[in-house]
Order: structure tokens, then sequence, then C-alpha cells
């Protein structure tokens, strides 16, 4: 069997221009973490079960581990590197530190990626909503307790130390 | 206690998560994280079938085969074993395997891609050998397949005399219960990445729970002198258990494949492998057999429990053990012989995981006793009410209890605050004309903390603590942070202990170059005994200031003490204390007869599970659940409910979830997608209630945590559907297939 | 990732002709990639056979909902989130927004599409029964024409479907005929997020004068494809829903469907479920509670 060349694909991460280069069906995870060495984002199951991998595409979650690098030319790609600004943590973020979203970690990337993104379509979420839009993303130390509480808390701005 | 001061700072305080930051935002670096120039990546070619002999390994075609490092069990330079117990697990297959996932051959190669291709390219000619799968054909020796009778470890725990109660029993209650496989699935799979060579000896990174059980591996695997093997460990993204004697093999293999290559190599396990590769839980079955009297006192128990240790003995004598002490509970009773035993299957060796057996009997009796009340005629809670082992009392090894227990509060304090006696009522009534069926149930339970027995002595756990130049307390231990928070509880007990700032405290990465062995951290032991070891060797760092006048023995600030270390490592030089384990006085073990004191201290509980069951669909859901436990005093009320609701979410997965599905010996499910565990829609509100009660010879007053939670789910849920359907289930994972078959007598 | 990547090609055509030309060129040889949610697990673990696809994600052409007095026509590429986020559908077609909540979690949602879960075939798609029972038709594309087939027509076998090697799924039409139905969709899963069903149930039904007016009635995982139960549709059809009708209709379903034992589940949970689901369906919209 020829085998195939890599391509050449250019893309936003975290609001820069970048340049891939990649068989074309390499996943974006690999690009992010080996390319660009933004280890941030996590590969837990490879088969976009376990949300560890996820980031942003142009405002949307998705598995990264599901994407195909030719897939993403053009587009405008967030990673949990790209969430604080500077060094102030995004309100998620804090909140998970504060009330125990994160135990061993891993999952803690993709979880606070998600987090925003439930939070960027619903402002306040109820509790089905919470539960509904983290349920792609798992975590075996928590028990999602205080990952729901975190989130609860995120909305509550004033209760939030940003 | 120790600490200077009356008010305590930052012990029972939520302070946060120490590298909580690093965390949230990706910037913490895990095993796959890390890359070296020149780097290889490894794999490992496995048996395919469960027991046999291996002819002839088959290359394939169309891979440049030139170009990759090989290495088989030849290229071993020292012991083919995996060092831990009775060394009987090779790290290469010679010539004999016995189950499918036996490492065979390594591979190693600079594109990862054209690795996995090799890999899979490879086949081996086999000569079948006839397996064994499960415990009764183990019991009956269908097959030896392991030593003259399949059997790894036994004991036997014998109190009283039972054989004379069942004459005058008023009555004699039998039951039988089974449990299944569970995996750990903690979130971030295996890997090690290794540099090793002739010059400067072995040294891996990688995910981890034990660094020391990894470097009594590698210096057998090579015969080296100990410091010629470093172990480090990187961020670990969840343990369970899971992590506690696998990444041994793994450090192994990637240090083998380095040694030989010159170069480093990284092998990281996809998911499909280490669900089918790495350890279990493991599978158990009871039979209990028990004698009371009418109103309601245990008068003997005989309890039979045995557990599926897998291909190779590796921790089932330990794991065993720890079950064998649980299986008759926090009960009294005057008469109890438990005989238990570890079989061999041809299946990958179970091992750790949270509870290590205690759940597996835990949940036998829990059954068994609900079982026994219902002959009675006695409701479960007051049969419990009537057997609660109490201050002064002794448990089935004959351990006097000297602390305060008070289980039938516990039990007050969970049906309170769950509405156990109201539910039981308004159930009764509702599920009589309602097509869902709801129901509420508990169990009450203990579990020791430390390794069991004469364990802990044995071990002679060291933490030190040092002096840094920028004034700060730098914490040396082995004892790993797996999401569990021991950087900061350790951060917490040495600042309580000191009387300074918590954020002075440094937890130091376990490296075994650097940091004294505390032990495995495994057991539940972290916090109540090395924490202990943290506070002491704090203070003896404290004592060293005082004593050599840099500081006051009180009424001194954070910066006086962060100025008094400055001074004294400018004028002496390096600063540094150490504290080894010793065993309490008192504690008394007699691993001959498995009698005395089995644990330094229980932490007890109760559990109360509430459910619905759907008979159109045969499931079962959880709907409210409720954890009360004594587990002394709590260091951090966030990480300490963090722990509980994390091992009750297990828990729930291990009853009603989790289906380890094996074809031949092999985990046939081993996909995320098809191995199911809960996800944040299917668990309900865990609400997590402690009961304080300070241990005298924890740190601050605190016992174990990290395993009691995974105890109690199993029976209270499976008492909830009892109380649901009426209909009484003795094994899990009671899966809504299994679920039918319990329900359902006719056929369609 | 257990797949040698140089085997793969992804080609990104620019628009549909482009797309078509694949296919047209050297029939056989390409396959579109929508999504990637199914075809990128099976790439993970290795076992992806096919080598050579092009890209669809990026077709404009094949996106977007659009309405007219007759029918709802949703682009092949209509994602998931796009389906629970269409206020006509959650009105006229609630069983496909609640199938679209349901399958994988908010990531795979912005991924997965109708038109990809279709072509993928599997028997445990989670859209399929829904389009199923609402009568759904689809439109197929090749640079020689279009042409439309009823969606019950399509599959064939496991994994077989009328889909010429030349020829695109480029949408699906939903006729608007539902508001005077009863729908009622439950897909059984073990879990209740992230699951691959283990019987999945979509039923649709008009209730007059206490009979059964009309009814379609369509299970996942239970049969080599997705299945619409026509026998037992015919059984029910006029018949008021008593204990008797309800009984036949249970044997009558027990006889159509053939699921089988596999690692998610077993066939005779299977069977029983399927039928219970059934009945729970009929009591459902006998006594008028609207799924």
């Amino acid at each position: 069997m020829s085998e195939v060349n890599k391509v050449e694909i250019t893309c936003a991460v975290n609001g820069e221009e970048r340049v891939l280069h990649a068989y074309p069906m390499a996943r974006l995870l690999d690009a992010l973490r080996e390319e660009l060495r933004l280890t941030g984002t996590k590969e837990g199951c490879g088969e976009g079960e376990c949300g560890a991998c996820s980031v942003l595409i142009n405002g949307e979650i998705v598995n990264s581990c599901l994407v195909p690098v030719a897939q993403v030319a053009g587009a405008e790609i967030k990673t949990i590197e790209g969430i604080a600004n500077d060094q102030k943590l995004h309100a998620v973020q804090e909140a998970f530190i504060q009330h125990g979203g994160a135990q061993c970690g891993i999952c803690t990337p993709g979880m606070v990626i998600a987090a925003i993104n439930l939070l960027e379509k619903t402002e306040k979420p109820t509790e089905a909503e919470i539960r509904d839009g983290l349920a792609g993303n798992l975590c075996r130390c928590t028990g999602y307790m205080k990952i729901f509480e975190a989130v609860v808390r995120a909305c509550q701005e004033e209760d939030v130390k940003v | 206690m120790s600490s200077p001061k009356t008010e305590r700072r930052f012990v029972g305080k939520s302070v946060p998560r120490k590298e909580g930051r690093d965390k949230v935002t990706g910037a913490a670096r895990y095993v796959d994280d890390i890359r070296f120039p020149e780097m290889l990546y490894g794999a490992t070619v496995r048996t395919t079938s469960p027991r046999g002999r291996i002819k002839e390994i088959i290359f394939g075609e169309n891979v440049p085969w030139d170009e990759f490092t090989i290495v088989t069990a030849k290229d071993i330079p020292g012991e083919n074993y995996v060092a831990l117990i009775l060394n009987d697990q090779p790290y290469l297959v010679e010539e004999f395997f016995n189950h499918t996932e036996e490492p065979v051959l390594l591979l190693a190669h600079e594109d990862k891609f054209l690795v996995e291709k090799a890999r899979r390219s490879i086949r081996f000619e086999i000569e079948e050998f006839s397996p064994v799968f499960t415990i009764e054909d183990s019991v009956n020796k269908r097959e030896i397949i392991w030593g003259e009778d399949n059997v790894f470890k036994s004991f036997l725990v014998d109190k009283g005399n039972v054989d004379e109660v069942w004459e005058s029993a008023d009555v004699i209650v039998e039951g039988e219960y089974l449990t299944g496989a569970q995996e750990q699935l903690y979130i971030e799979n295996n890997g090690m990445i290794a540099i090793a060579n002739h010059e400067d000896g072995v040294t891996v990174w990688g995910s981890m729970q034990c660094p020391y059980y990894v470097h009594k591996a590698l210096i057998k695997l090579f015969n080296l002198p100990e410091e010629k093997v470093r172990v480090v460990q990187t961020e670990t993204g969840g343990g369970f258990g899971g992590k506690e004697e696998y990444p041994s093999m793994i450090a192994g293999h990637a240090a083998l494949l380095s040694w030989k290559s010159g170069r480093p190599v990284k092998i990281i396990y996809d998911r499909a492998e280490d669900m089918a590769a790495t350890t279990k839980r493991h599978p158990s079955h009871t039979r209990h057999r028990t004698a009371v009297s009418r109103d309601g006192k245990l008068l003997g128990m005989e309890i039979d429990f045995t557990v599926d240790g897998g291909a190779y003995a590796t921790l089932s004598a330990v794991v065993l053990s720890r079950g064998t002490i649980h299986a008759a509970g926090p009960y009294l009773c005057p008469n109890v012989r438990i005989r238990s035993r570890a079989v061999a299957t041809n299946a990958p060796p179970h091992g750790a995981f949270r509870g290590f057996g205690a759940p597996q009997s835990i949940f036998g009796l829990e059954r068994h006793m609900d079982k026994i009340a219902k002959t009675l005629g006695l409701s479960p809670e007051e049969f419990r009410r009537r057997n609660f082992i109490q201050e002064g009392q002794t448990t089935a090894t004959q351990q006097v209890i000297h602390e305060k227990v008070d289980l039938s509060g516990l039990m007050d304090r969970a049906f309170e605050l769950s509405g156990y006696n109201e539910k039981r009522e308004k159930f009764a009534e509702q599920n009589k004309s309602s097509r869902l069926k709801k129901g509420i149930g508990f169990a009450s339970f203990m579990h020791g903390a430390g390794f069991t027995g004469s364990g802990e002595k044995y071990l002679e756990s060291v933490v030190g603590a040092e002096a840094t130049e920028q004034g700060n307390v730098r914490i040396l231990a082995a004892s790993t942070e797996i999401g569990q928070g021991t950087n900061t509880i350790f951060g917490q007990i040495a600042s309580e202990a000191l009387g300074i700032d918590y954020n002075l405290i440094e937890v130091a990465k376990p490296d075994t170059s650097n940091v004294p062995n505390s032990g495995p951290t495994v057991a539940s032991r972290t916090c109540m005994i090395v924490g202990k070891l943290v506070e002491s060797a704090a203070l003896g760092l404290k004592q060293t200031l005082v004593g050599s006048g840099f500081l006051k023995d009180s009424g001194y600030t954070s910066e006086d003490f962060s100025n008094a270390c400055r001074a004294y490592i400018e004028k002496h030089g390096a600063l540094k204390s150490f504290s080894k384990y010793q065993q309490p006085e008192g504690i008394n073990w007699d691993d001959e007869h498995y009698r005395g004191d089995a644990y330094g201290a229980y932490a007890w509980a109760v559990y109360v599970a509430e459910v619905t069951v759907d008979p159109t669909v045969y499931e079962a859901h959880v709907d409210d659940f409720v954890a009360v436990q004594e587990v002394g005093r709590v260091i951090n009320p966030v990480l300490a409910t963090g722990q509980i609701e994390g091992g009750v979410a297990q828990g729930i997965g291990y009853t009603l979830y989790e289906n380890v599905v094996w074809r031949d010996g092999r985990m046939a499910n081993n996909q995320m997608t098809n191995y199911i565990i809960p996800t944040s829609a299917d668990i309900p509100p865990i609400r997590v209630f402690f009961a304080e009660n300070p241990y005298a010879y924890g740190p601050a007053g605190a016992k174990g945590i990290g395993e009691l939670p995974m105890d109690g789910a199993a029976p209270a849920i499976l008492s909830a559907i009892e109380n649901a359907t009426g209909v009484s289930i003795n094994h899990i994972p009671l899966v809504p297939e299994s679920l039918m078959e319990e329900l359902e007598t006719e056929t369609i | 990732m257990r797949a040698y990547l140089p085997d793969y090609e992804l080609r990104v055509p620019k628009d549909l002709e482009e797309a078509l030309a694949f296919l047209a060129n050297e029939p056989g040889m390409w396959k579109p990639f929508a999504g990637g949610t199914d075809l990128m697990v099976l790439l993970e673990a290795g076992k992806l056979e096919h080598t050579k696809f092009f890209s669809v994600w990026n077709l404009a052409e094949l996106r977007g909902i659009e309405v007219t007095d007759e029918s709802v026509t949703l682009g092949a590429l209509t994602t998931y989130t796009e389906v629970r986020r269409n206020s006509i559908l959650q009105e006229e077609f609630p069983m496909l927004c609640v199938a679209a909540r349901e399958t994988g979690g908010i990531a795979i949602q912005n991924r997965g599409t109708i038109g990809g879960n279709i072509v993928n075939a599997s028997p445990a798609a989670d859209s399929p029964p829904a389009l199923l029972a609402y009568d759904a038709e689809l439109e197929l594309l090749s640079s020689k024409g279009a042409r439309k087939i009823p969606y019950k027509d399509f599959h064939t076998g496991y994994k077989q479907m009328k889909l010429r090697d030349d020829e695109l799924l480029t949408g699906i039409r939903l006729p608007r005929t539902t508001k005077s139905l009863r729908h009622y969709y439950r897909k059984v899963g073990t879990r209740k997020a992230q699951a691959i069903s283990k019987v999945c149930f979509a039923g649709v039904a008009k209730i007059e004068d206490e009979s059964v007016a009309d009814v379609r009635i369509a299970l996942g995982s239970v049969a080599p494809i997705v299945l619409r139960c026509e026998k037992t549709e015919a059984v029910l059809r006029g018949k008021s829903v008593d204990e008797r009708t309800i009984s036949a209709a249970r044997a009558a379903l027990i006889n159509e469907i053939a699921p089988i034992d596999d690692i998610r589940s077993t066939a005779k949970y299977r069977l029983r479920v399927a039928a219970n689901l059934l009945e729970d369906f009929l009591k459902t919209v006998r006594d008028g509670e609207l799924n």
C-alpha cells in the first residue's frame, strides 16, 4: 500500500495562528499534544467516551480524539491552556480549586472546558442541566458532587474569588 | 495534642489542594506529557490464549524489523520475576504462559505508529493446555494450574468454639454470596518512561502509587545495587489500587527496552490494553452459616470466603487477609470461624482495588445479616442493634476494641438524615399501586486503617522533614498524591504541628533518590500512619531549631520560623529530621493463629441507599445516598467529603453498572463504551456526614478514610432493592439483565 | 492509536460537486467522512478497514434544516445539537430530539450527524428508530442525479443499504403529519447518558374512538438493522388497546425481532424489554400520557 503524505493545516489555537504538519487522519488530540506541546488536553479512552480530550472548536465543545486534523483547517481552537487570562484564572477554574472539583486532575481540563461550554450556553443552569452538560466527561475520583458544586459556585460570581 | 496552640489553624479547615492550580490549568505533568530527546516508543506483545506453551514466534511481513529494538526473556540481566510477595509472575514469558495477556516480547521504535503496526503483525504458534476460569473449578482442582493445589494462600480465624453452637441454636441461617470483578478505571492509563544503561543504572518516571515497590522490583530485574535504581512518580491520574503493583511490570519493560536500545523509552498503555491486561478487583464467593438465638443474638458464625486471584499470586494473599478480617464485621459474636483462600485461575492476576477484599466479604456479611433478620422476623436495623460491637468487646480476631464505638448512634443519624423510617412506610404504601417500585436500605460496617497485623511494624516507614534555604519546610515521603490529597493533608498536618503558615510547607515529589521509604500508598494508611510520621518529623525539625537557639519554643510567628531555618542552614548547613514508625504500645498480633490486634484503628459507618426499580426495563437507580461515618478527626472536610463521595460512586458502579464480561479468561468489554461506569447523570446526591472521635495515635486525631466508602454501597443498595421488590438478591454486579432473571420467573 | 496513520487518506473537497466527483470517478474507492464520531473510534481501535475517505464536514450544501408546509428536511450533516435546539422538531418530532439528547455527551452531539448515523448503519443507532416511526424519506445524490427512497426500505441487512457507490446521502425528509400522533421513545442503555443502546423503542400512534387508528413502531438493537415492525403494527391497527390486544402485540413483536447475545446484553433481555416497552407504549398512548 502506498503511504499517504503529511499535510499542512493552518488553524488558530488559543488565538494564535499555527501550522500543523500531520497525517490527514491524525487526531487533533495528538497534534495539540505532540506537535504544539499543549499537553493540558488529556487522553483517557481514545473513543469519545471520557471527555478528557475536550477542546472548543469555533466555540463548541468536541472530543479532540475524534477530530481528524484535516477537518480543522481554518478553525479556531481553544484548549485548557487558553482558558486562564494571563495569571487570572477563569471563574470555573477558581471554583474547581476552592470547592474540591479536582482530585487526581486528569479529567479536570476536559471537565473545566465542558463546564465553561455549559455556562456559555446556559447562564444559570439547573442541576439537571449541569448533569446533562457534563455527562460526556467521566470522572472516577469525585463522584461528581464537588464538580456540580464548583459549577454552581462559578455562576455565583460574587462567591468566587477571582 | 501536638499543636503548640489549642486552637487548630489548619487541621479541620478546607485549605485548597496544593497542586490544584496546576491541575485546573493543564500545567500538571503526567507521564504521557513528558518527552525526552531521542526517545523511543515501546509496545508489549502479549499472549492470545489462556494457558499453554509458546512453540514459535512468527514475525509479520512488511515491517522493517532491523530498525526495532526487540526484547525477550533472554535479554533480562537479573531475575525474570516481578518481585512482590511470592515472585511467581515473570516479566516476560519464557515458554509457558498462564493467562491471555501475558507479556512475551517488547518492541521499541521511534515511530509510534510503526510500533503498533509491528506489534499487531506478530503471531505465536502455541500448544494449548486446558485452562481454569472459575473459583469452583479451581477449588475442585479440575486442573492444577498453580502450585500443588491452586491455592495461593489460606487463612483460618478461630474464636471460641463454633462447633458447639449448632446444637443449641434456636435458628441457623445459611447463605451464599457472590461478587464480580471490577476495573479501577482511573482516567489516566498506565505509563512509564525509562532511561537505563550500564553506567548510570536505571531511572524510571511514571504513574504509580508505590515508588518503592517499583524500586524493589527493578533492583531484582536488573540485579543492580539500590543506589543504581531511581524511581520518580509523575503526577498520577488516579490509582484506586490499580497502580499499586502493575507499574512495576511496565517500569521493568520500559527499562529493559532502554537498556538494550541505549535510548529513553516510553510505554503508554491505551485504554483497551490497560483494561484487558492490568489488575482488577478479585471476584469472590462467600458462604455463611450462622447460629442465632430467638431474641436475635449472634451465637456462632462460620464463614467461608474465597477469592479468585487470577494466574499469579501478586497481592492476593494480602487482599485475602483484609477480606478475611472484615468478614465478620462490626458485630459481637462469641464463636467465629472464618476459613478463607485465594485460588488461581487463568485470568490476568487480580489485584488491589480500594477496599482490598473488604468490600467483597462485607457484601456477603451484610446481605446475610438482612437474611437472618428476616428469618427471625426482626427488622434489619433492630437485628444489627442487638449485635453491634461495643467498647471493650472483641472482634473475630479477638481484638479488644479500646475506643468508644457508637454504631447505634451512627445508625440513628443516618436514618434521621435519610428519612429512613418514614420512607420505609411511605414506599410500602406507594408500591402497592405504582409501576415503579421504591425502596430504602442500609449497611453498617467498619474498615481497618493501615497495614494488617504486624505489617506496619515490619514496614518501618520513614518520613523526613527538611528546612529549605527559602525558609520553608519540605516534607520528604514516598507516599504519592494520586488525587486523594496527600500533598495537602501533609501540608496541613505539618503546619499545624509547627504552628506556621500552610504555604510554608512544601511536599517533595516522590523520587527514591530523594525521599525515604514511607511505605506504599495503600490501605488507608497515608493519613493515619504516614501523616503521624509527618507530624513527628516536623516536630523534630522544630526541636533542633529550638535546641540550637534559633527559635523560641512557643510564641513565634511563621516569619520567625523561616528566619530560624535560614539562620540554621547558614551556620550548620542542611537541616533534616527523620521519623520512623513505632508501633503504639499494646498492639499485638499473632500471625500464625491470625489473632489479635488486626488494625490500629477502625473507621465505623452506616450508609443508607434509596432506590427506584423500573420493572419495565429491570433497571435499579439510586435516588439518594446518605453516608455517615466516624473517622477520627477530619483533617480537611472538602477533601474528606470528596473521598467519601468518590468511593460511594465507585460502589454504586460496582453494584449496578460495572460488569466485566469474561470470554475465555479475557475481558471482552475492555472499552469505556462497553464497560459502564456511572456518569454525572447517574449518580444520586451523595450526602456525607462525619462524626468525630479523635484517635490518640493519628495525626491530630485522624484515622484512615480512603477505602471505607467502597464497602457500604453494594449491601445498602441491595437491601434497598429487597425493600422495593421483596426479592433478596445475593450477587453483584446486579446489571439489568441479572435483575430481570431475579424478578421474572415465567418465560416471555 | 492502533491504526497505522500513513495508510489513511482524508481529502477535503471544496464543494459538493467536487465531493460527488470523488464518488463518480472511482466508485467504491472513496467513502464520505462526516463528524467522525464512529469512524474515528474504529480507526483508534485499528478496526477501520476502508482507508480512503473524503471529508463532507465542510459542505454547506448538506447543512441546515429546511421547513415547508408539507415537510421538514434535515441536511445530512445536521448535528444532534442542531436537532436538539430546533423548535419545530421539538414540537412535531419530539422523539428525534430526545434521541439526539440521549446520543453521547454534548461533545458527541456537536459532531455526530443524522446522515452519518444513517449511513454508518449501526443497528444500535438512536435516531433511526425515530426516523422510521416518522416515515422519513432519504434524499440521495450522485453526479448523475438525485433520487428519493423511503427510509424503511433503505437498510437491507447488517451494514447493508441501498446506497450506490457513487451516491451521497444529502437529506432526510420528514412529512409533517405528526400533529395528531402520540409519541413514545425510550432508549435502554444501562446508564442514563453516554450509552450504546441495548434496546431502543420509538413508537407513534393515533387513538380514535378508543381504538388504534394509526401506529408506527421501530426498534433498535433487536435485529441486524434498525427495524420498522410492520407485522406488529398490523396486529394493532383498528384494535382497541385492551389486555388481549397487548398480549397479541407482544407475541407478534417477539416473532418479528431477532435480538442476539453480545457483550452489552442478552437476547433474552432484549426480547422481554422490547415487549415490555411495547406494552408500556400502548398503555401510555391509550391513557393519554404524552411522551
